[in-house]
Order: C-alpha cells, then structure tokens, then sequence
C-alpha cells in the first residue's frame, strides 16, 4: 500500500552561517490512509515546521515529500494550490475560521474556492456540520460560537469534500480536558474512515489517541510507540490486594 | 484503595447480598479492579466484626447471606470520603530514583533513558484511551477511572519532560567528574537538625 503521506530525509535549515537553525534533521516519516499518527516533542524540537512542510506550506532544504505517491517538489504552483485545497485539510491551535462568514460559509468556502457551486458547496458543508453534531450552529457567526464548537467546525472545513490528509496543530490548545477529548474523538473518526491523519501536539494525554506517537527531538525523530496491545490487557490484571 | 468503604458505600443504598456487592463494585469501577468472591467475605466478617455491618443471621455462610450497614458503619463511611487519599505514589518515586541514579552513572545517556519511560508510559496511555470508546454512554464509571489513570500518567510524562528539559540545560560534564564531586552539605532536601 503506498502511504499517503511520506517524508523522506527531510531537513529543513532556516538562515546561514552563525545564525543557521536546523529545524529538522534526515526525518522519515510514513502515514497510511486510516492511520493517526502523533508527533509529541518539546518547544523547538520541530513539530511544526513538520507539519507546514507535511502540508507543502514550506519547502524542505534537503529531501522529498510525497503525497498520494506524488513527489510535491515536482509539482507546480498550481497543482500545489490544488493539491492544498482539494486533499489536504488542516486544523489550526487558533481555530483560523473568517469571522466574516457563517460557520456553513466556513466549512464551504474551501470547495467554493475549488468551483463548486455556492448551493451545491452548502449543502455539502450542512452535511459535514450535522455530522460534527453543528446542524443548528450552521447560521451562526464564529464569535457566536463556544470555543468547542468553533474547532468543531474548523475540523468540518478540513475534513470536507474528498480530503486525504488532515494536519493538527496542537488542535485542542485552548479548550478544556472534555471538549479536547471531543476534538481528538473527531480527529480520530475522520481517519477511521480513510484519512491519514497528523497530530502535532507536546500533551500526552491528546497523543495518546493516535495509532502511533512519534517522537521529536532537536529535529530528529528519536523514538515511537510500538502498536498497543488491545486495552484488554489492562483488564486482565490480578484482583487487588 | 479500600475495599472496605467501597462496600460500605454499597450496602448505603440498601441491604445486599455478599455476591450483589462484588457484582456492583466490579460494574461501578468500570471492572477495572476485579474483585474476588473470598475477599468480598472476608471483609464482610472483618466488617461485621467490627460491628459496621450486621447480617440476617450472624452463624450463617453463603450467598444467600443478606447484609446491612449499622449506624456506625454510616459514620465511618462519611469520615472516610473526607478523608484525604494517600497520595505517594511508588511508581513515580522509583522513576525519579532511577533518573537520579542514572545522572551520575558512567555510560547512560539519561536523556535516552528518560525517553525509553516516556515511550512505555505513552504507550500505557495508548492503551487506556483505547477504552474510552469503549464504554456505553450511560456508563460513566469506566470513564471516571480510565480519566484518573490517564492524569496520573501524564503527570508522570510531564516530569519526565521536565526533568529532560532541566538537565539540558546543565553545563556538559563527565559524569565520573560529576560523581567525583562531593554533594555540597546543606544542598540535601529534608529535614536538617
């Protein structure tokens, strides 16, 4: 199976000479259609650049990243514009949802900018709100909205339409243990219907619900998990004492 | 975690039967402590004893033995639930004696170290968060104890975090120099008289 996502030797080097930063060192990385994948690290290890890179926002200095099989740096501008707007969904820690707009309007925009038509991209994004459980927040304006519920339709906008890959950034940054837990429940839902999924974030407790955790650490991917056994396991221990 | 008080608290809501307690316990804990059925019976006598409950019939055996909770056993129920929990907790206390102890070893990158734990913790927190789906909605006990493992973990990862973070900072030195190093007297933690 050809993974949907795969980084191979990527480095990314920001500024020369005295100033030179090493963002990310030779990391590879493979993501398969269904699978979550965490990337846990502290501040400054290069979660991020990762993820801007994983989602051909940014260039590596060395390596190649492919998506669908299809080497990005050998794509142009425009299918790279495509390939951002049509297969890649991304979910930010700030939510990034236009104020100006419905959360409807939110959720439709990225098919609108695709050519879809405005009633039929409405209707589409009514379908992907009322799956989020948002079918009577549609009308509302994001300042309308509780913070839950405006990452709930920042993921509705990412997941929309026939998207492969679906990025997070630390995407429960400012919402409490439950509503976070709720955000990472959808996350996971989304990739157990075919989406790749990676999950930026430095809290355990979110990365836990990810396939696989991998770690960073000064650019370079240091450790992951090993798939868990069943959570039967946990069950099977001795009476206490 | 006190076996005790649990079936105090059940016997609370009524008289039960010795095999009804252990049923309920295991079902409120989201059956995450199995209970055995000898043990729900030996603290049955050690509560009757002690005269916080009292049974149908004081001289006889089996699961047809009906309990209640006595008005003392009440009392001690409700001083237990506001009674702070002990909260040491020897796990954690022997990661951080391992992280010590591997500072000043020869050979041991202690970063390396602190990241194998890392990985069997977050991989142990895999695990509990895949009961959370698990669980019917109307059952909210496996929930409560699944949330309560998964904080008690994470404190456990953000120490580790911590500690990765503070010893990096420290200047490089060999650790059999560092070792040769007397501790400074007046550094200890504790008591000093």
């Amino acid at each position: 199976m050809t993974a949907v996502l795969e980084l191979r030797r990527v480095s990314k080097v920001y500024g020369s000479g005295p100033t030179e930063v090493q963002a990310l060192r030779e990391v590879d990385l493979a993501v398969d259609g269904g699978e979550l994948v965490a990337v846990m690290g502290p501040s400054g290890s290069g979660k991020s650049t990762l993820l801007t890179i994983a989602g051909s926002l940014e260039e590596p200095t060395r390596g190649e990243v492919l998506v669908g099989g299809s080497a990005v740096s050998e794509m142009t501008r425009n299918q790279r514009a495509r390939l951002r707007r049509r297969r890649i969904g991304y979910v930010f820690q700030d939510f990034n949802l236009l104020a100006g707009l419905t959360a409807v309007e939110n959720v439709a925009m990225p098919l609108e900018l695709d050519g879809v038509g405005r009633d039929g991209a409405r209707t589409i994004g009514l379908a992907a709100l009322e799956e989020l459980g948002l079918a009577d927040r549609a009308a509302r304006y994001p300042d309308e909205l509780s913070g839950g519920e405006r990452q709930r339709v920042a993921i509705a906008r990412a997941v929309v339409g026939d998207r492969r890959l679906l990025l997070a950034d630390e995407p429960t940054g400012a919402l409490d243990s439950v509503n976070g837990e709720g955000v990472m429940r959808l996350l996971r839902a989304a990739c157990k219907r075919g989406v790749a999924g990676v999950v930026v974030t430095h809290e355990a407790q979110l990365a836990s619900w990810a396939d696989r955790v991998v770690f960073l650490r000064d650019g370079r991917v240091v450790d992951q998990t090993a798939r868990p056994p069943g959570a039967e396991s946990l069950l099977t221990r001795g009476p206490n004492p | 975690m006190s076996v005790r008080h649990a079936l105090l608290a059940l016997l609370s809501e009524g008289p039960k039967y010795g095999l009804q307690l252990r049923q309920e316990f295991e079902a409120r804990t989201g059956e995450v402590w199995p209970l055995n059925v000898g043990q729900v019976y030996t603290t049955l006598q050690r509560l009757e004893r002690d005269g916080l409950v009292e049974s149908d019939d004081p001289e006889g055996e089996g699961p047809q033995k009906g309990f209640r909770i006595t008005a003392a056993g009440g009392r001690e129920l409700a001083q237990w639930l506001r009674t702070p929990a002990e909260t040491a907790s020897p796990p954690r206390d022997e990661l951080v004696i391992k992280v010590l102890v591997a500072r000043r070893m020869p050979g041991v990158d202690v970063h390396e170290l602190i990241q194998v734990h890392r990985r069997h913790l977050v991989e142990l927190m895999q695990q509990y968060t895949q009961l959370k789906p698990e669980a019917p909605e109307h059952d909210v006990g496996l929930p409560l104890v699944v949330d309560a493992e998964l904080f008690r973990l994470e404190a456990v990862v953000r120490w580790l975090d911590a500690a990765d973070a503070r010893l990096a900072q420290l200047p490089a030195a060999s650790p059999v120099a560092a070792a040769a190093v007397p501790a400074r007297p007046g550094r200890r933690l504790g008591v000093r008289r």
